[in-house]
């Protein structure tokens, strides 16, 4: 009984509003994901903060490693020209 | 040794640098203890915070003020979850860290030792204890922790609330009739000494401050916080025609702060170690709740297995 007790752990992800991306709220404990649902309204939702919960069991989330920081996003950042500011566009031509 | 020194600096440098730490990144064994050891208090704080409170729930003077403070004891316990959470996000374990609650392992904020003994004490913990909480918790928002600070932000939206009705009920007494005028008064005698308290020992006699200051964990000292809270706090007091319990409070020209009396830190020792009015009292009924609650944790898993069992048996058919 005292291994059950420990629930297992659900990140909870919370839409605001249609229109909006679920977004990470926080985490929680619960038997299952209909129990992980219910305690995510109450503990996640008391001021209309969502119209949608997602809940996922923690240990099926796949992370990418802080160690991999650097190889991971580093070969993006040398790409100046991905973004629109690297260009010059003459003023006469108007916004583009 | 000379790896794990430069691992050290590293991380001084980026947390300098206004850098977040997030759960899976390098920190100093120490940083991840202090901090396990600083939300789970938190979190036991709010959740045995919840105790002095509902002694008021049933005896509530009418139904708007029954409804409200029900929402605010709700709140104390979502609290006292996200922090439990973040907590978690450092390794600790929520069964372990509510058992050492549970053996007097763990500490919880001292004040929630104190007995709430009139309706008036439900608008003064609003207030005061709530406005020391703020003090300290709109501080925490800042911290280097990416967890412990989105909790706070979360917490402290809420907390205005809470401060709010308890000055509400402070208002509504403080214009009513001589007998409530006097349990306002008494409400604020028994509880702004306690209350400036929460902020912990003077600087110089806290000797983890330093080092929290300097991870960022903490982003002011005890005694700013504490003097913040009292500059604030003094006209709330003057507006509801109320007097703070302290002869020697006055304002100081020079400092631009008010000046006030000696802490009985003797007071502040004794209850830290359990013997305060109502130390004995709240640990019993908090491990009372935690296992007249068994059956309800017992019966969510029959129903999980249940349900799980149910699922398979479709999939099969």
């Amino acid at each position: 009984m005292s291994d059950k007790s420990n629930w297992k752990i659900w990140e909870v992800f919370v839409r605001s509003k249609n229109g909006l991306s679920h977004k990470h709220a926080g985490s929680l404990h619960a038997p299952d994901a209909e129990m992980a649902l219910k305690n995510a309204r109450d503990v996640y939702t008391r001021r209309s903060e969502g119209v949608s919960i997602w809940v996922v069991e923690s240990e099926a989330i796949t992370a990418s490693s802080p160690d991999e920081k650097e190889p991971l996003f580093a070969p993006s950042d040398d790409k100046v020209y991905r973004h629109p500011t690297f260009y010059e566009i003459p003023d006469e031509v108007g916004h583009m | 040794m000379g790896e794990s020194h430069s691992l050290e600096e590293r991380f001084q440098a980026y947390v300098d640098a206004e850098n977040k730490i997030e759960p899976k990144d390098w920190m100093p064994e120490r940083y991840r203890k202090t901090l396990i050891r600083q939300i789970s208090q938190h979190a036991h704080s709010e959740v045995v915070g919840m105790l002095p409170e509902s002694n008021w729930i049933t005896r509530a003077p009418s139904l708007r003020s029954k409804l409200i403070l029900l929402a605010k004891v709700q709140d104390e316990a979502g609290h006292g979850l996200y922090l439990y959470s973040a907590a978690e996000t450092l390794g600790a374990d929520r069964k372990d860290m509510i058992d050492d609650l549970h053996t007097g392992k763990a500490k919880y904020s001292s004040i929630f030792n104190y007995p709430t003994i009139s309706w008036a004490d439900m608008g003064a913990i609003g207030w005061l204890v709530d406005g020391a909480a703020i003090a300290n918790q709109v501080m925490l928002c800042r911290t280097s922790y990416g967890p412990y600070s989105r909790a706070m932000v979360r917490i402290c939206k809420e907390e205005s609330f809470h401060q709010r009705q308890g000055y509400e009920i402070m208002m509504r007494l403080a214009k009513g009739t001589p007998e409530q005028i006097a349990m306002a008064q008494d409400a604020l005698n028994r509880w702004w000494w306690p209350s400036i308290m929460m902020f912990g020992p003077r600087d110089e006699d806290s000797p983890n401050s330093a080092q929290s200051m300097k991870w960022k964990i903490k982003r002011k000292s005890n005694d700013e916080l504490r003097q913040e809270f009292i500059d604030k706090t003094v006209p709330q007091a003057e507006f509801l025609g109320l007097t703070i319990p302290d002869p020697d409070l006055k304002w100081n020209e020079e400092t631009g702060h008010y000046d006030f009396g000696e802490i009985n830190w003797d007071e502040f020792y004794q209850v830290i170690k359990g013997n305060g009015p109502c130390n004995k009292q709240r640990l019993d009924d908090r491990r009372n709740a935690h296992e007249a609650g068994e059956w309800v944790r017992e019966a969510a898993n029959a129903y999980a297995e249940k349900e799980a069992q149910r699922r398979k048996e479709g999939n099969a058919a």
